[in-house]
């Protein structure tokens, strides 16, 4: 009696031997390291590699190894200190054009590695590091394509010489926009109607006859809205990505979070600051002709600007009227750097065109030498702000010129833009470019930054808690349960591993309320094996032999133990569906730990327990 | 070791008139204090911005309110947290002032006049969009899960058990949620997952007395239901206590060492084990006991034809 078949055992065996061997990786620790990795335009290969490797040997920093995977050069150190400087001599030697990133290589040994198995992954709260949550601002996005028909009308309606009075955006009581046109005669309007309505099949264009004139009204169909909006999101998480490639961040996660929202976060990054001006921002180029013949400061004054002008603050002070259109924009900008005016010693910015960019930027420059330009900083902002305690989403938009000058010569691929005020404004700007403009907006609606210190601490107490906790439980099981209670104590060891193991597998991310979920579990496992052990204890009272006590106590108490196990779990996965972040770290344990804990405790404790008592005469039971 | 040498025969059920008042006090208790005092909800469901910062020496918590009161933060709430070295600073999101900045510029005004370091320890913002937002899921996610509950164990037991434990679960869940509001514990969103942890884990207790209530109907001929009832309650008794006393253990492991952020969640789970264990014992049974669980519902049922199915 009391028998386990082989394959049981042998089930056993092979899930402790693998929990172990996937468990394992925790124990080594981790190496400061620096990840090299290329930005769009370059490439890590060999060469890159041996350039570290004679960078670091020239200014003499100690490194343990250096290895090329995944097209990324993974360099490991004895300290941090060392780590630091590396990060300087490799940044400065290498250049722009790649991405130099301090990280934290687990030192997992090859032959663990070569059969994937990896440390858990710890999340933001354990490891240090901020968690942004971003909202885009979609309806700008709508906004700005608006903005855009209204150019591409004009240039339209221009150059098939129809004649219209006003271009402009509209929003009607309902609050749906749109672009509006005004004509004088209905001959006018039903032209462009037609021409509108050839050139834009996606527009919705209505006539609309009222008071003052003839107008033509076109708003983007409901289906173009959702594109422009989803686009939107899309450019602004890749535009996101850059610039974090930008900051230098290693494992950055950037993903999109519902309809509107976008979560970043960066691990061991400190200088949040500077994290939040360089994503959140969202400056960009334009460059527009100036206009020479009339007065700005006048048309300031007076608010009247005259046709095909708009009126400019410049960034010293006064004002500028600058041409309607537009030369060229920030869009075609593929190179960015910055650097010092040779002649006025200010900060520049050098920019490179792409092919289009700067095949435009020739040809309006080319008919235009002699005439001055002006550069347009332009940064859009959105922001919640709480009136009457309602949360009011507020939009507004800075745009400067920061340079003007004569447009000496044909301008083409590469040329230089001053006027700013710091170098480093310079370098930001340069960044900004390169790593492109936000489609829309964005606002930071969440930031939860965790320090390193602070990180480390909820490590230690983690596992401190664990530690006693675990240790408590075992001591009591075996005063209590004596011999069963020893093995209770296997199972409730063997149940830890298990769990280590399968969140190192999972690498789902390992919170501090995770670590809570853990310990949790180790409290809550030895229930299915205390509801054995009682009734096992019922039955020997009752009279009954203890082998057949066993039998009868672990038939008896499984029911229960499923029953009660499956209530938690419904309990741990709505918490899963509903939490954000570290709330979901509780839930992945707490349902791992629950999981884990039924096949310890009934299967691992029984087999140990048919070892120790099975198919012999047993008097007594140590219980 | 045992805790009792022999099956127990205490009379739970006599004294359920009792059990029902006590836990009625507690109850109108706690919904007074959650009616008048409400819950202290922390920085998750407010919104707001928490910087924790480690000083290098101690810190005169004067000090830092003025450099923020010049800096224009004249409502940030100033504490020692944990030791005297580390301050805690809270300022509730504010009208018409944009609030995603607060951190960077608090942590400037600060620098500006200490010599030494500061340690950035942690930063937490949240906008009101957002808080509004993890106050509703939260309220969802703990309906949900009660209802979930109710389902799976009308399914496995009989409604008379379902409306006895779910009873049981709101019972714990308002007495844990008024012990945080009658002492202004911090209410940040640890705590409401502690909650539906508590949620869990008090079903758990039930799930077992129910369980073996059910087994001794079917099984024993004689007695009474309140006997059938009480029987059941002391033959899990040892058992009932035994896990509350494990689980209390790690959970006062956590408490002790577990670090300050995590003493809201240990907090709560400990308040709702100790209710739990009662109410497993008390409320669960009284209210199915109260709706009028009878042998006669929990024998299995004999489908027609169900003997037929052995013959070949």
């Amino acid at each position: 009696m009391n028998q386990y078949p082989a394959w049981k055992y042998l089930l056993l065996l092979v899930v402790l031997v693998v929990s172990i061997l996937y468990a394992l990786p925790n124990l080594y620790g981790e190496d400061p390291a620096l990840q090299v990795s290329s930005s769009r335009t370059t490439a890590v290969d060999i060469s890159t590699k041996e350039k570290v490797r004679k960078l670091l040997q020239d200014a003499n920093v100690s490194f343990k190894s250096i290895v090329l995977a995944n097209e990324q050069i993974l360099v490991r150190f004895p300290d941090t200190e060392s780590q630091l400087k590396a990060k300087d001599v490799v940044k400065e030697g290498l250049g722009r054009g790649y991405i130099v990133a301090l990280n934290l290589a687990p030192r997992t040994p090859e032959w663990l590695r070569a059969m994937d198995a990896a440390p858990m992954y710890l999340g933001l709260d354990l490891r240090g590091g901020v968690h942004f949550l971003m909202e885009v601002d979609v309806d700008a996005a709508v906004h700005q394509a608006e903005e855009r028909y209204i150019g591409d009308f004009r240039s339209l309606l221009r150059e098939n010489k129809v004649r219209y009075a006003k271009i402009s955006r509209f929003v009607d009581k309902n609050g749906d926009s749109g672009v509006e046109v005004k004509f004088k005669s209905a001959e006018a309007r039903d032209k462009a109607e037609r021409l509108l309505d050839k050139e834009y099949p996606d527009l919705l264009i209505e006539a609309d006859d009222r008071e003052g004139g003839f107008f033509l009204l076109a708003r983007l169909s409901e289906k173009e809205m959702r594109e422009t909006r989803k686009l939107a999101l899309k450019q602004n998480i890749t535009t996101l990505r850059n610039r974090v490639n930008e900051l230098g961040v290693a494992e950055p996660v950037i993903q999109q979070q519902g309809e509107d929202r976008i979560v970043v976060q960066l691990p061991g990054v400190q200088d949040t600051a500077r994290a939040k001006e360089i994503l959140g921002a969202t400056a960009t180029l334009e460059f527009r002709l100036t206009d020479e013949t009339h007065d700005a400061d006048e048309a300031a004054r007076t608010g009247r600007v005259p046709a095909g002008l708009k009126l400019y603050p410049k960034r010293e002070g006064g004002y500028v009227l600058l041409k309607n259109r537009v030369m060229l924009t920030g869009d075609y900008i593929i190179d960015a750097s910055s650097g010092i005016d040779q002649q006025s010693g200010g900060p520049a910015v050098y920019i490179t065109l792409d092919g289009k960019g700067a095949k435009i930027f020739s040809k309006v420059t080319g008919e235009n030498v002699k005439k001055l330009m002006s550069v347009v900083f332009i940064e859009k902002k959105t922001e919640t702000r709480m009136v009457d305690g309602k949360p009011v989403k507020t939009r507004h938009t800075v745009e400067e010129v920061i340079n003007t000058a004569r447009i000496q010569e044909q301008l083409s691929k590469r040329f230089q833009i001053t006027g700013l005020d710091s170098t480093k404004e310079a370098h930001n700007l340069a960044l900004l470019l390169r790593a492109g403009a936000l489609a829309a907006p964005i606002e930071i609606v969440e930031e939860r930054t965790i320090g390193p210190s602070l990180g480390q601490e909820n490590i230690d107490q983690g596992f401190a808690s664990v530690v006693i906790g675990f240790v408590l439980v075992l001591v009591f099981m075996a005063i209590w349960y004596r011999g069963f209670g020893l093995i209770a104590d296997l199972a409730l060891a063997f149940n830890l591993v298990v769990i280590v193991a399968v969140l190192s597998m999972l690498q789902a991310t390992l919170t501090l309320p995770g670590i809570a979920g853990i310990v949790l579990t180790v409290g809550m496992a030895v229930d299915a094996n205390v509801l054995i052990f009682e009734r096992i204890r019922e039955e020997l009272r009752n009279g009954v032999s203890p082998q057949a006590a066993i039998n009868s106590g672990y038939a008896k108490a499984f029911s229960t133990i499923a029953d009660a196990n499956i209530t938690t779990l419904i309990a741990a996965v709505i918490l899963f569906g509903f939490g954000t972040g570290p709330i979901k770290g509780f839930a992945i344990t707490l349902s791992i730990g629950i999981l884990t804990s039924m096949f310890t405790a009934i299967m691992g404790t029984r087999a140990v327990v048919n070892l120790v008592y099975g198919n012999r005469r047993v008097e007594k039971l140590s219980i | 070791m045992q805790l009792f040498k022999k099956t127990t025969t205490f009379d739970f059920m006599s004294k359920r008139t009792l059990a029902v008042t006590f836990s009625a006090l507690l109850i109108l208790i706690s919904i007074g204090s959650l009616a008048t005092r409400g819950l202290n909800f922390g920085l998750d469901f407010t919104g707001g911005t928490l910087i924790e910062l480690g000083y290098s020496h101690p810190v005169d918590l004067r000090v830092v309110r003025s450099t923020l009161e010049k800096s224009g933060f004249p409502e940030a709430v100033v504490q020692h947290f944990g030791a005297s070295k580390d301050i805690l600073i809270r300022i509730a999101p504010q009208e018409g002032k944009s609030n995603a900045e607060v951190s960077s510029r608090v942590m400037t005004a600060l620098r500006s006049v200490e010599d030494g370091e500061i340690d950035m320890r942690r930063v937490e913002f949240v906008g009101p969009q957002v808080g509004d937002e993890l106050a509703n899921d939260g309220g969802l996610a703990m309906i949900y899960a009660l209802i979930c509950i109710l389902i799976y164990v009308g399914f496995r037991f009989e409604y008379r058990f379902a409306i006895g434990s779910v009873a049981a679960l709101i019972h714990d869940v308002i007495i844990t949620l008024g012990v945080f509001s009658l002492f202004q514990l911090d209410f940040d969103l640890t705590v409401l997952a502690a909650i539906l942890a508590v949620i869990g884990y008090s079903l758990n207790d039930t799930i077992v007395v129910f369980d073996r209530i059910r087994e001794n109907f079917r099984k024993m001929r004689k007695g009474t239901s309140v006997d059938i009832v009480n029987a059941s309650l002391n033959q899990t008794l040892s058992r009932t206590l035994m896990t509350s006393f494990t689980t209390l253990l790690v959970l006062i492991a956590l408490f002790v060492v577990g670090g300050e952020l995590i003493h809201g969640f240990a907090t709560a789970l400990i308040i709702g084990v100790v209710v739990g264990t009662y109410s497993s014992i008390y409320v669960a049974s009284s209210s199915a006991l109260l709706l009028g669980i009878s042998k006669e519902d929990l024998m299995p049922v004999v489908k027609e034809g169900d003997d037929l199915e052995h013959i070949p």
